[in-house]
């Protein structure tokens, strides 16, 4: 017997005396699983039919009564949870979610881009803020939170078209679960925020390539009539592939779809990729989020 | 006639054994509410569809329209616990050597339909086994599997860029959410088909899982006991 077989040989010993049970293994069988793989068997000393019976009883009362308690912990916890008054217990477990994404996040990751030919219908939806008569002709974006300025800078389709276009063909997911693939064409915010550069949390000279994480923490984007709003992060709007877009599938961007300028980011859902953007603001403060207000409950952060 | 008790169920087993039911159920319950919104699957025979999921008088019948947000909020909250206690229990399991008891071995295929035979009442003789017999462990394993394939699918569901490369395995976003899906239904079949079994199987052995012991008439040994053990251990 070699020295290891001795020293578990004491362990079964020892295991047997602090348990009162024996070790024991399902007989040598080639047809039988269990001692194929040396399955362990864990039995007391053999015991009369009455003494059996009360220890069992015994362990049952004691396992019955924890268990039971156990289940009215929960029961009761999870009708503490289910009031209406604890959703911001849920809005914490996203703001967690949100921080542990952030830890991972890296402008280096891209979504995947696809072929023209793997291009799937467009499926419209969202029609807050896009109600009404709306004459694209006059259209102007203001910008606020610039450095270097107080008020907003008002910027035309043309002032955005002369920054350097980018295409992309990504697949744009809905919070709802459904998805088609498009082609955008756009600017990539990233360029908008070097050409018109955000202030920075501390009022040092902003640089947006190369110390992002001094500029504000957020953007805040309306719909001309404010009635749809997001929220972005910094790191999700400055990410390669978040375009202020005015063009799908070749075309102008139509009504419908956000003309003449919106959000398109495979970083974020739907909900997220606000259509006809009247005013950009760069901020400090968290900004609102039209289906994060509590009345929908929806994720700020609603990133991917 | 001389009786032992046979510890069957670790406590640490039971606990999370019982922990995942409620989890997996608000998992499942959320996920309907999540999966309302975008209700594309169906079951199909050739091209007739045999059963839409869901039907009108099914979401009805449990409140679930209109219910997306809540579903998200339940089930971003609740994956964190859900993943937790499945990890927890692949860990122990493995470490703890609990795996001889569930891991099937290729020969197990041949007897997992011998043991349905014998339950059907089919076949009289009885396949050996030792804590389960070889179609619970194909089946106590294969849904192990599945946890992992719905932590995974889920993944790919929720961060599709972050982790594009998972949902790339997955064949995609929406090729994901298709598995997600699926697997969800395999847990609900695995659910009636366990609780069917248990019933089946009686009380002694649903009390097992709650005390982690059960009475079994006593083990006649002939062997020397200590020649036994070193035959154990070798």
């Amino acid at each position: 017997m070699s020295k290891d077989k001795d020293i578990l040989l004491e362990k079964v010993r020892e295991f047997e005396a602090r348990t009162g049970h024996t070790v024991d293994s399902f007989p040598e069988d080639a047809n039988n699983t269990a001692s194929i793989l040396k399955e362990h068997r864990y039995l007391s000393k053999p015991l009369s039919d009455e003494e059996a019976k009360r220890q069992m009883f015994a362990k049952s009362r004691r396992n019955f009564i924890i268990g039971g308690a156990t289940a009215l912990i929960g029961i009761f916890g999870w009708r503490w949870m289910s009031d209406e008054t604890k959703t911001g217990l849920y809005r914490r477990a996203f703001e967690f979610n949100e921080k542990v994404s952030q830890a991972f996040f890296s402008p280096a990751k891209l979504a995947k881009e696809f072929r023209p030919d793997q291009v799937t219908p467009v499926r419209t939806n969202g029609f807050a803020g896009m109600e009404g008569e709306f004459d694209t002709s006059s259209w102007t974006l203001a910008v606020g939170g610039l450095a270097g300025r107080a008020d907003d800078l008002i910027l035309t389709l043309d002032d955005i078209k002369k920054l350097p276009r980018t295409e992309m063909i990504t697949e744009f997911k809905c919070i709802e679960g459904w998805s088609y693939v498009c082609k955008w064409a756009g600017v990539r915010f990233s360029d908008f925020a070097a050409k018109y550069s955000p202030k920075t949390q501390n009022g040092s000279e902003p640089d947006v390539a190369n110390r992002p994480h001094e500029l504000v923490r957020y953007v805040s984007m309306t719909t001309p009539d404010q009635q749809y709003y997001v929220g972005w992060d910094m790191p999700s709007i400055l990410h390669p592939q978040t375009l202020l877009a005015y063009e799908m599938n070749d075309e102008p961007l139509s009504p419908q779809n956000g003309a003449p300028l919106r959000i398109a980011s495979p970083t974020k859902y739907g909900i997220k990729q606000i259509k006809r953007i009247g005013r950009i603001e760069f901020t400090d403060e968290r900004p609102k989020d039209f289906w994060a207000e509590p009345q929908w409950g929806y994720d700020w952060y609603a990133g991917h | 006639m001389a009786k032992q008790l046979e510890k069957k169920h670790p406590l640490a087993i039971r606990w999370m054994h019982w922990i995942n039911f409620p989890l997996l159920t608000l998992m499942i319950w959320s996920g309907m509410l999540i999966y309302w919104a975008n209700p594309v699957y169906s079951i199909y025979i050739g091209n007739y569809e045999l059963f839409k999921f869901f039907p009108p008088w099914f979401n009805d019948f449990f409140g679930i329209p209109f219910r997306l947000a809540e579903g998200l909020q339940l089930h971003f909250f609740f994956m964190w616990l859900f993943a937790t206690n499945g990890v927890a229990y692949v860990i122990y399991t493995i470490a703890s050597g609990e795996w001889r008891a569930i891991v099937p071995v290729p020969s197990s295929l041949k007897r997992a339909p011998l043991v349905a035979l014998h339950d059907a009442h089919i076949v009289k003789e009885k396949p050996p086994q030792g804590k389960y017999n070889d179609a619970q462990r194909i089946a106590y394993t294969s849904v192990i599997l599945m946890g992992v394939g719905s932590l995974l699918s889920g993944l790919a569901i929720y961060k599709p860029l972050q982790l594009a490369w998972l949902t790339a395995a997955f064949g995609g976003y929406q090729w994901a959410r298709w598995i997600h899906f699926w697997l969800t239904v395999s847990f609900v079949a695995f659910f009636a088909v366990h609780v069917i079994q248990v019933v089946l199987a009686g009380w002694s052995n649903f009390r097992s899982m709650i005390t982690g012991y059960d009475i079994v008439d006593a083990v006649e040994t002939e062997a020397e006991p200590i020649a036994q053990k070193d035959e154990v251990i070798a």
